[in-house]
């Protein structure tokens, strides 16, 4: 169903370190996405899920160029917004107003001393979206009751509002732009049960309205799948499964998926007593110094001598679904 | 399992005296708990899920204050007792894990003698060998490798889920006859979430101790619990065995967190139900039930009147108008 869909971000072997030791001699690096290449396609939700530490967040915000990445491409619509080997600058502002993102913690991510009208209106103000202050203010009052809060809310200060309702003005401020294309970090999992459950369905709504495009991060799997039309699986910077949703759930390939996808609770006490857990043994390994070969290979049940010794290729295992591991490479 | 009371909490209600007013984070809940059941509380943040556990041990902070009620553990009443005794009771017959295990673990002392000092609080008389011993003994129970290495080390040498496991090795050093979990697998990925569940199951089965399981989370309740307590704004909506709370909910709130969550099994896309509204503000509590302005079957009584207990079955009991029927019409003929 997505294969017709045009691709919109095109990710090719992206990298991004960050350096934590500068000596005279020695560099060290944690190394935090390596050698990640996907697609994301028009109006799609891709989602990301991985443990902490995986690399998720930072090859979010490598993509929209929050971090600037260490090599890679980033193509947006066919053109460059990152590329290592060009040495003229994109126009980010240009950019900024196609990309945006809703971060994890919303009472982190809103300025405490700035009304809500003024935190949605600053990107109004820099993009110069808006002719004069009333057209200012019915954009502002347009935005929140797009995200369920109405005018009387526009005056206040984030302090005053409920952890849902500070999530609902950090997606009004990332639409202010009308954006095509929004980096979901993590947008529920600071939230009560009651209320992820509005805020997904909110940006499924919003998606059918305007034709968004999202890169939905989450350790949530239930979550991930329930929103997503395609997942990508992460390990330790590598992104090691890509496939359309349903069939990484029903059919997932790469011994890291299959183990992730036991783990996630089930509300179901029989479902849930009956079913066989892989429990992994062991600990992620740091992204310092990550084990040679493939990176899963230390907890990994399958691991032959191979995979110690070289990393794997990402391939087409299926249509559609993709996985790195050699235990296909044959 | 066998059936004698281990713990029993009458009509418990815990209030904060803030400058703001009077939050009754606790208001009048009462349930049992036997020797060797694993209950679940569940409820969202602000339920008084944490307040209620804090209270049982002791632990409730100024300005808390346990303003009513009983709670009886063993057939003694903790509330009389004074802070030696509670002393002497906290870690040895119950003891406590918490949400975040970083800062649950004092960062300048090593895992061996934070975990001796639990030990040698309870038992005077042990040499400090024997509780070096008895602490390598616990590392190796709760599936820590080279735990002779791992108590000379200190807490940030360690990952979250290895110090997650100190916790529970630091709480069942003195074999405790009841733990209470605090939300123990909140903070950390689902993997190792699934490690510490396992870990706390295959315990639990071993040492046959009670334990009270406190999350917002319902898929670990399904997998570990026996018995389900669904609090909403401080006080309990419904209470029932693991099978009921999930295929016989009663409580319009239950049913909303149960249909709010994707199913992991759904073979096509469905879209979800959510729970509308905010949750509620707790200083300003509506009369009536708290949970009334966010249902969406709630009738006029729901808004003026407290829902009264219904007994669906033996141990299956909800707080709602929809249930209690009979008293419904009587009030209604009163008007």
């Amino acid at each position: 169903m997505t294969e017709d869909k045009q691709d919109l971000v095109v990710i090719k072997n992206l990298k991004k370190y960050f350096p934590i030791k500068t000596g005279f001699l020695k560099k060290t690096y944690v190394q935090a996405v390596e050698n990640v290449s996907f697609t994301i396609k028009k109006g799609e939700t891709f989602g990301l899920v991985g443990e902490s530490g995986c690399g998720k967040t930072t090859l979010g915000r490598s993509i929209i160029r929050l971090y600037e990445p260490t090599s890679g491409k980033v193509f947006y619509d066919g053109e460059p917004v990152y590329d290592d080997e060009e040495k003229k600058q994109p126009d980010m502002l240009y950019y900024r107003r196609k990309m945006q993102i809703i971060f994890q913690d919303p009472s982190a991510s809103l300025d405490p001393r700035m009304t809500v009208a003024d935190i949605i209106g600053e990107a109004i103000d820099i993009h110069k979206l808006a002719q004069n202050k009333q057209e200012r203010f019915e954009k502002i009052i347009a935005l929140l009751d797009k995200v369920g809060l109405n005018s009387e809310h526009a005056n206040r200060y984030p302090h005053e509002f409920s952890g849902g309702q500070q999530q609902r003005i950090g997606i009004a401020r990332a639409l202010a732009v009308e954006p095509e294309f929004i980096v979901c970090d993590e947008p529920i999992s600071a939230l009560d049960v009651s209320i992820q459950s509005q805020i997904v369905n909110m940006l499924e709504d919003m998606q059918a309205d305007i034709g968004l495009t999202y890169l939905f991060i989450a350790h949530d799997l239930s979550v991930v799948r329930h929103i997503s039309n395609r997942i990508g699986v992460m390990y330790l910077g590598n992104l090691v499964e890509v496939g359309e949703s349903n069939e990484i759930y029903k059919n997932p390939l790469h011994p890291y998926s299959k183990t992730l996808l036991s783990a996630v609770p089930v509300p179901d006490p029989k479902v849930s007593r009956a079913r066989q857990r892989i429990i992994l043994q062991g600990e992620i390994p740091s992204p310092i110094s990550p084990p040679p070969g493939c990176r899963f290979h230390t907890r990994c049940p399958y691991a032959k001598p191979i995979c110690k010794e070289a990393p794997p290729k990402f391939k087409e295992l299926e249509p559609n679904h993709y996985a790195a591991c050699h235990l296909f490479s044959n | 399992m066998d059936n004698t009371k281990l713990l029993d909490i009458d009509d418990l209600k815990v209030s904060f005296f803030t400058p703001a007013g009077e939050v009754k984070a606790v208001n009048g809940i009462s349930y049992t708990l036997n020797k060797g059941q694993v209950i679940g509380i569940v409820g969202e943040s602000g339920s008084g899920k944490s307040v209620e556990a804090y209270s049982i041990i002791g632990l409730l902070q100024s300005p808390g204050k346990v303003t009513g009620g009983k709670i009886t553990f063993n057939g003694e009443d903790l509330l009389s007792y004074s802070e030696e005794q509670m002393e002497q009771f906290r870690g040895n017959k119950v003891s406590m894990i918490f949400q975040n295990p970083m800062t649950c673990l004092n960062p300048v002392y090593t895992v061996g003698n934070q975990l001796t000092e639990a030990y040698r609080c309870h038992r005077k008389e042990v040499k400090k060998e024997d509780a070096i011993k008895q602490a390598v003994k616990m590392l190796e129970l709760v599936g820590i490798n080279n735990p002779e290495r791992r108590i000379k080390q200190y807490p940030h040498e360690l990952s979250g889920g290895m110090r997650q496991r100190v916790m529970i090795a630091m709480a069942l050093i003195c074999s405790p006859q009841l733990l209470i979990a605090d939300e123990p697998t909140t903070a950390l990925d689902v993997t190792i979430q699934a490690q510490i569940i396992e870990l706390i199951k295959q315990i639990q089965e071993k040492t046959g101790m009670a334990v009270i399981f406190i999350t917002h989370n319902l898929g670990v309740v399904a997998d570990i619990c026996d018995k389900v307590i669904v609090m909403y704004a401080g006080k309990i909506v419904e209470s029932a065995s693991v099978e009921d709370i999930f295929y016989n909910p009663k409580h319009p709130y239950t049913l909303g967190l149960l249909r709010s969550m994707p199913k992991v099994n759904a073979l096509d896309y469905e879209r979800l139900i959510p729970i509308e509204g905010t949750p509620v503000d707790m200083l300003n509590l509506p009369s009536g039930c708290a949970f009334g302005p966010r249902c969406e079957k709630c009738m006029k009584i729901c808004l003026r009147q407290a829902p009264p207990k219904v007994v669906i079955s033996e141990d299956h009991e909800a707080y709602c108008w929809l249930l209690a029927k009979e008293a419904y019409e009587e009030e209604k003929n009163n008007d």
